[in-house]
């Protein structure tokens, strides 16, 4: 773990090296910038595996394993499997940026419609789940280091260390078993009790009854890794001297703590976590498969298993373009927070 | 005035260099066992390994193979534990024991592959880039710069969708799961390596070697790597523990060898199969055992890292 | 009234290795408005009585015997007064170099901090106050905004004296301020310090290894040995004229610049401070001691008088009649 942080440590250290430019607004739109280009990174590895990967981009592309003549013709016409790779490159780099993903090979919908409905399951899951883990966890990993040793330190360090070797989908059908199937304290899966969402007060408890485990289940397998990071975070900096000079000029010691340790300790925190958060959403994809929740994980689940691969491939690319976004915040909020960093 | 006397007396019989070096590695690892022996948890840890790595190698010694072919499976699927099956049965009819042994092997052997694949490449990026990142002339900053840039894309990769793609596109194998899980874990490791190859580079006696006329490929394979070993095993240890939870993940969701069973993929049976229903024991013993060696790999690398670097230690 | 007094202090670690007494018995005073500079190698003991003072060492230090300060025990202050005591009674000039200042936090706030902890002033008044003293050490108001990174050694330097003034204190303590600097950035510092020493009538203990830095700035001073003081006595004689051998043998490792004799002087001294785990009987210096007699291994050394306000741990100080024992 403190490789970990040395690491975050070191790619902040050197962020913040002289000859990095003058001015904020010159390194913002370095970091947008090198942002983008991941992301060409990632449609060029995407159409790598879907076109030129496969023997037989065609039998990927449609749904049947034997095809007819004419049916390959007007395939090869359709794709434009015929023609030399960098356009196809083009065609395929064209129809992303206009939206066009395809169409579902399941339901013939099209593949942004798919993931737009997917989307808000994923987002209220992972973001209630990220919100309460973070909290959580960097609470545990303060309290922790600050009292590196105690009983508190040593209960929570051990109940974190086993919290992190649990593989989240165990922990999800664990609960099922125990809380839910034939004990019935809650739901067997699924969003909502009935084909949609109802109205009102009694449909925002039926959503809440529905979201309770899953979002424990993704909370606690978060939280773990978040508290350890924080804690080791903290003990690094309670090494520094300036907590001396701190508490020599008087400071209580839990002024101390809040107001010089913490703050310190948060940063390399703070690009963790980021990079963690857009893993989190590709990470969901087993919990929203457990508990059957109409979410991004689940949708390219059943894209794994049909085989639908304008789906499979449209949720690839955004899950990429999830962590480039999330380390982009993540590297924008360390910007902000650091000075050290922020001197060019 | 009177002189303190030296507490290492030099050795009665002539040694040749590498019987001198030989020697002081020796005593080197046994004060490293004496130091790692203090720390409880790390001890634990290595037992368990110790125990976990001896049923994977006697697997054939402890259960008939035959036990994982479906067709020879007689008893009634889905019961839970008996005498005769300890572990109760899966759908098909398997010993969930058998199974749970034979499934060792598996996850350990894509865990142990996939970790040298990343570990590998991880090492190889982080020391170039950490070597010519510190040397004066431009070239080496920029080549510093383009390695760590192509790993940064690399980080970049979510492994779950990316193994689901790829499992679609060439096929589900165990080997596909060894490669998806290698390329994207490598880039940690390589900022790691690469960190403390910085720091190594700037001790007096690599200038020294420089002075001397060493080349590239010398300070690194001589010099830099060496040091940076310690920190490199602690790392690896800890990927592993990675490394399996990933395996486990992807076998689930089918990523895996259908054939060969992995702990991850008699989940994903069990899940498949419907949670709850029969034999719940086929649900809990591979999710204890992939947390008992998980927990295993990390407590040991955690005792590692403190023993390698004594502010890490946790006060007893 | 005595400004600050250690009676008997000591201090002693514990370790994986077991107790290490790093402070054996150490009796000071410094009285209002004088300076004491307090010498040694690392490992000595000095910054443990520095840290000491103020009641800064770690949970697992071990101390014994009183440090007076201003008539009360620090060691058995309760924490409010103790609070109160830490920077408004006596401050700690810490080596800025590297961390002693938050890096994250403007340096104007950090001085402002004990202002706001321990005067009736709001933040606007801190801050006026704050740039005040920046420029009383040196440096423009616009500096306040700056963060540690962005100043040199000797600017951060500055800004820790100018922190430890804040609140007008009685006593400073000055741990190694211009050690990790350069000679001439370290003469600007330390004439900074004695001027508004002198000026303010503040006490000062100064702390360091560089005899020659301690005898130009201060009144007094005092050279420790494994723990122990060895020779205490006005500044200037106890350099020129040292009567402890360690206490001389430090003294000649920093030459005076024009002094023929200190030139052609043989220096440098044989072997290593001990351990302090593991200190040699008797005399702690006698392993090492040029002039060593026989008794030296044996006897318990005491600060003896030798001279005028001046003390000696040294058999070579007695009078005949008592220098065999």
């Amino acid at each position: 773990m403190t490789a970990l942080l040395d690491g975050a440590r070191a790619a902040a250290e050197e962020r913040s090296g002289p000859g990095t430019g003058s001015g904020l607004a010159r390194m913002l739109a370095v970091k947008i910038g090198s942002a983008a280009v991941t992301l060409f990174v990632v449609l060029v590895v995407n159409f790598w595996m879907f076109r030129v990967l496969p023997a037989d981009p065609a039998r990927n592309l449609a749904r049947q394993t034997a095809l007819t003549a004419a049916q390959q013709a007007a395939i090869n016409r359709t794709f434009g499997l015929g023609r030399p790779i960098l356009q196809q490159f083009g065609n395929y780099l064209a129809q992303t940026l206009h939206g066009n993903l395809g169409r579902s090979f399941v339901d013939q919908l099209p593949v942004t419609e798919k993931i737009g409905q997917a989307l808000w399951p994923t987002v209220l899951l992972v973001g209630t789940s990220t919100v309460l883990s973070t909290i959580i966890g960097v609470w545990i990993g303060i309290r922790g280091g600050w009292s590196r040793g105690s009983k508190f330190d040593r209960t929570s360090t051990a109940f974190v260390n086993v919290l992190y070797s649990m593989p989240d989908f165990w922990l999800g059908m664990v609960l099922l078993i125990t809380l839910a199937g034939k004990v019935a304290l809650f739901p067997d899966g699924g969003m909502h009790s009935f084909a949609g969402a109802q109205p009102g007060f009694a449909g925002l408890r039926d959503l809440l009854w529905h979201l309770t485990l899953p979002c424990l289940v993704l909370t606690l397998v978060y939280l773990a890794e978040y508290s350890l990071v924080m804690r080791s975070s903290l003990i690094d900096e309670l090494k520094a001297d300036y907590l001396t000079t701190a508490r020599a000029k008087g400071l209580r010691d839990d002024m101390v703590r809040r107001k010089h340790a913490v703050p310190n300790a948060l940063l390399p925190s703070i690009t963790l976590i980021m990079l963690n958060l857009g893993f989190v959403i590709s990470g969901a994809i087993t919990t929203e498969t457990v508990f059957s929740w109409p979410g991004l994980g689940r949708l390219s689940y059943e894209a794994l298993n049909a085989p639908d691969y304008p789906t499979l491939e449209g949720t690839f690319l955004l899950f990429s373009a999830a962590v480039i976004f999330a380390n982009l915040i993540g590297d924008l909020l360390l910007t902000v927070f650091d000075p050290r960093v922020r001197q060019a | 005035m009177t002189q303190t006397v030296t507490t290492d007396a030099p050795p009665a019989s002539p040694r040749t260099p590498r019987q001198l070096a030989w020697v002081r590695r020796h005593a080197a690892l046994s004060r490293f066992w004496r130091e790692y022996r203090k720390d409880r948890r790390g001890m634990a840890g290595l037992i368990i390994l110790a125990v976990m790595i001896a049923v994977a190698l006697t697997a054939p010694l402890l259960a008939n193979s035959r036990g994982l072919n479906p067709i020879y499976a007689t008893a009634a699927p889905n019961a839970g534990p008996s005498l005769s099956y300890p572990l109760g049965t899966d759908s098909d009819g398997r010993s969930v024991l058998t199974l749970l042994i034979w499934g060792s092997r598996n996850s350990l052997i894509v865990g142990f592959s996939a970790t040298f694949i990343s570990i590998l490449i991880g090492a190889l990026f982080g020391v170039v880039a950490g070597h010519f990142g510190s040397i004066r002339a431009r070239a080496g900053r920029v080549t510093d710069n383009v390695l760590m840039r192509f790993a940064d894309w690399f980080l970049v990769i979510p492994f779950l969708p990316l193994a689901m793609v790829l499992a679609r596109t060439i096929g589900p194998s165990l080997g596909v799961i060894i490669v998806v899980i290698g390329l994207t874990s490598w880039a940690g490791t390589a900022r790691i390596v690469r960190a403390q190859a910085l720091a190594v580079e700037t001790r007096p006696y690599l200038e020294r070697a420089r002075a001397l006329g060493a080349g590239h490929w010398h300070q690194m394979y001589k010099h830099v790597l060496p040091n940076v070993m310690p920190l490199l095993l602690a790392n690896t240890i800890l990927t592993v523990a990675g490394t399996i939870l990933a395996e486990s993940t992807l076998s689930f969701l089918g990523v895996g060898d259908p054939i060969r069973p992995t702990w991850g993929q008699m989940l994903g049976s069990a899940y498949n199969y419907g949670v709850g229903t029969g034999n719940v024991v086929w649900l809990l013993a591979p999710g204890i055992a992939i947390i008992l060696v998980v927990m295993a790999f990390t407590l040991v690398g955690h005792a590692l890292e403190a023993v390698l670097d004594p502010k890490l230690r946790e006060r007893r | 009234m005595t400004l600050l007094e250690l009676r008997d202090l000591s201090v002693t670690y514990t370790t994986e290795g077991g107790p290490v007494p790093a402070v054996r018995g150490v009796s000071l005073t410094v009285d209002a408005g004088q300076t004491l500079g307090l010498a040694g190698e690392s490992g000595c003991g000095k910054s443990t009585i520095a840290t000491s003072i103020l009641r800064l060492l770690p949970t697992s230090a071990k101390v014994d015997g009183q440090i007076l300060f201003q008539g009360d025990d620090v060691l058995t202050m309760k924490w409010g007064r103790l609070r109160a005591v830490r920077w408004a009674g006596a401050s700690i000039v810490f080596q800025g170099a590297l961390h002693s200042l938050n890096p994250v936090q403007r340096v104007g706030t950090q001085i402002a901090e004990p202002i706001l902890l321990h005067t009736t002033a709001g933040k606007d008044k801190a801050r006026e106050r704050a740039v005040e003293l920046l420029r009383q050490v040196g440096l423009t108001a616009a500096r306040a905004d700056s963060y540690p990174h962005e100043l040199s050694g000797g600017q951060k330097q500055r800004v820790m004296i100018a922190m430890a003034l804040a609140c007008s204190p009685d006593l400073i303590i000055a741990d190694e301020p211009t050690t990790a600097l350069d000679v001439m950035i370290q003469a600007q510092v330390l004439n900074l310090i004695g001027d508004l020493v002198r000026e303010r009538g503040i006490g000062m203990i100064m702390i360091s290894h560089d005899l020659s830095v301690l005898s130009a700035t201060c009144q007094r001073l005092a050279v420790m040995y494994a723990g122990k003081i060895v020779e205490e006595g006005p500044a200037h004689q106890v350099f020129t004229d040292a009567r402890h051998p360690y206490a001389e043998a430090l003294s000649w490792a920093f030459p005076i610049i024009g002094d023929t004799k200190s030139r052609m002087r043989p220096r440098g001294l044989a072997g290593d401070p001990p351990d302090p785990a593991d200190v040699p009987s008797g005399c702690s210096f006698h392993p090492r001691c040029a002039v060593a007699q026989p008794q030296c291994a044996r006897r318990e050394m005491e600060l003896w008088p030798a001279g005028d306000s001046r003390l000696a741990a040294c058999v070579r100080v007695l009078p005949e009649s008592e220098a065999v024992a």
